[in-house]
């Protein structure tokens, strides 16, 4: 509990500290960019890190949330946060719905499946061009929150860090629960923890709707942030990066989500100057760090700091 | 009402072969060494970039695309060298990030040394379409779907019957067991690799002049190949080839006869409509799990 309250403690420091000392509206929007998706990392470290359970189409979540607070508002003139919500209830649903069938299977299988799910999101955001505005997107009402519309980065900046914060809190807390040890449990062998008496289908169902919503919320506030959306957020490269995300952090590790998330938000913004290596060095890196610290980031330094102590 | 059928069916069976080939390269890997290698596709665009660039620059079709294939060999060699090797023993999925690097390092180099334009060869048989019982069918399908029946012979008699095959189907099944006979290992791993960037050029050569190819087609194969393997059974040869043909022919058909911009979506829903009856695939075999 104690340790629980100083993590959480400690991330709010750190993003209070960074906060008033960032230096123009540019490094706000990153680290809100940071902070976001971080949220949807999160909930997909849940999934993949604590549970076991690889998902390759977890942008699709993302976005259904973005376009759930683009299309409702701009098209049948419901307000924003009621649009968000709608989108984060939607993509709980959802989720129980096709992860009931999806999650019995395993592995690669169940990588392939959720990479269909994604593929099947991103092609109808491509093609129902009268909703969605096709492949060039379409323009996103900015959130307004007591008569004031939001629209600069330094405020999505504490929006989002606030979020965080809570969807920390709120993780901690399920992993803290009966759920979450049935998800440990099957992390390391479903059959075994079955024989165990856990309910392995309903802690699956479970961390897969609450992962859903991360994601979800995280992409309302993505298109929220950029006002403007395409279907690319929802496609398998953004599928990847999250799961890149979570690998690179740490799997299993609440810490790495952030640090993935800072890893890949930040490292293509510092390497634009170099745009024509971009791809090639980017590449360079993660596998540079996957061979170097090959339980990601947090972990691999968290043992070695250990180790010397 | 054929003709129509049969124009589908030949489109149908040129995607899924250059699926099926992706697929059979995948499964190559997979058996040798567990990694799922997701920059398969890259070998392809190699394959074409390379090619359509080696006949830019003068030379004929032939040698252009045999110093393709070779190229796609040394860089599926470095691949397994410089990025797989140093990483064994890693889990899964922190393997499957090291390929999708491994994919974007390559994705990079391919910028820079070729360039960002969509190319295209000209057909090996030229252009002129051949009708075929009112379908018209170009002379390039007919280089497509043999090339990869013959691929797929050679790959099988590889297996079957020569001793660094069995090798290789030995690693597969035990890797402990096959290291204890005295096969080396590494040398199976690397073999696997360089066969199937072999396999994934060839099949960027015979594809090119039919669909084009950009620095950036590598994805969208590595993904519809990833799916067709999983579809036919993860490790299971026959059962790539098998989900390479099924996965092009539900593409072609649900364009043909329902909607072109959701043929993806078709193919998709159809293969996790099987994984859910059949969840290790067509051809695999059902895993069990020791406590």
């Amino acid at each position: 509990m104690a340790h629980r309250l100083a993590q959480l403690a400690a991330l709010t420091l750190l993003i209070i500290a960074i906060g008033l000392v960032l230096p123009s509206g540019y490094y706000y929007r990153v680290g809100a960019l940071v902070f976001i998706s971080a949220i949807a990392v999160v909930g997909l470290n849940l999934l993949l890190g604590y549970a076991g359970q690889v998902s390759l189409g977890h942008a699709g979540f993302v976005g259904i949330g973005a376009y759930a607070v683009a299309v409702l508002p701009a098209r049948y003139g419901l307000p924003t946060l009621a649009a968000l919500l709608l989108g984060a209830v939607f993509c709980c649903l959802l989720a129980l719905v096709i992860g009931r069938p999806i999650l019995r299977l395993k592995g690669h299988f169940l990588a392939v499946a959720t990479l269909g799910f994604g593929v099947l999101v991103a092609l109808v955001l491509n093609n129902e061009v009268t909703w969605t505005g096709g492949p060039d997107g379409m323009a996103v009402k900015r959130l307004e929150l007591f008569g004031e519309r939001i629209r600069s980065p330094q405020n999505w900046y504490w929006i989002a860090g606030a979020t965080l914060v809570l969807g920390m809190a709120i993780a901690q807390n399920l992993l803290d629960s009966p759920t979450g040890r049935a998800l440990r449990a099957l992390h390391d062998s479903e059959i075994a923890a079955r024989v165990a008496g856990v309910d392995i289908a309903r802690a699956k169902l479970i961390v897969f709707a609450v992962s859903a919503v991360y994601a979800s919320v995280a992409g309302s506030y993505l298109a929220l942030l950029n006002g403007h959306i395409t279907p690319d957020s929802a496609g398998f490269l953004h599928s990847v990066e999250l799961v890149t995300m979570v690998v690179l952090g740490g799997m299993g590790s609440l810490a790495g989500s952030l640090v993935g998330a800072a890893v890949l938000v930040i490292l293509p913004q510092v390497l634009t100057s170099f745009h024509e290596y971009e791809h090639l060095m980017l590449g360079i890196i993660i596998i540079g760090i996957m061979i170097f610290l090959r339980d990601g980031i947090v972990p691999t330094l968290l043992r070695r700091l250990t180790e010397k102590a | 009402m054929l003709s129509e059928f049969l124009q589908f069916m030949m489109s149908g069976l040129t995607v899924g072969a250059v699926y099926a080939l992706v697929a059979l390269g995948f499964t190559i890997i997979y058996n040798a060494s567990g990694v799922v290698n997701f920059a398969q596709g890259e070998f392809v665009m190699i394959g074409g970039m390379a090619t359509v660039f080696g006949v830019a620059a003068g030379l004929p079709l032939p040698l252009a695309g045999l110093i393709a294939i070779v190229g796609a060999v040394a860089v599926g060699l470095l691949l397994h060298r410089l990025a797989i090797e140093p990483a064994r023993g890693a889990s899964p999925v922190v393997l499957i990030i090291i390929t999708i690097g491994g994919a974007f390092v390559i994705r990079g180099l391919a910028q820079l040394v070729f360039d960002k334009q969509f190319h295209k060869l000209p057909g090996f048989s030229g252009e002129a379409p051949v009708s075929i019982l009112g379908a018209s069918v170009v002379p390039q399908t007919f280089w497509v779907i043999g090339g990869a029946a013959i691929i797929v012979l050679l790959i099988t008699v590889f297996f079957e019957r020569t001793a660094m095959g069995k090798a290789v189907l030995a690693t597969a099944a035990n890797r402990l067991a096959a290291q204890l006979v005295g096969i080396n290992v590494s040398v199976v791993m690397a073999l696997s690799f360089a066969l199937s960037a072999a396999i994934g050029a060839l099949a960027g050569l015979l594809v090119t002049p039919i669909t084009l190819t950009s620095y950036d087609v590598g994805t969208m194969l590595a993904l519809k190949g990833f799916a067709a393997v999983v579809l036919g059974g993860l490790g299971s040869p026959l059962g790539a080839v098998a989900g390479g043909l099924i996965l092009g022919l539900c593409e072609a058909f649900a364009a043909g006869y329902l909607s072109s911009t959701y043929k993806d979506a078709v193919a998709f829903l159809a293969m996790i409509g099987v994984l859910l009856i059949m969840p290790n695939g067509l051809f695999g075999a059902p895993s069990a799990e020791r406590v």
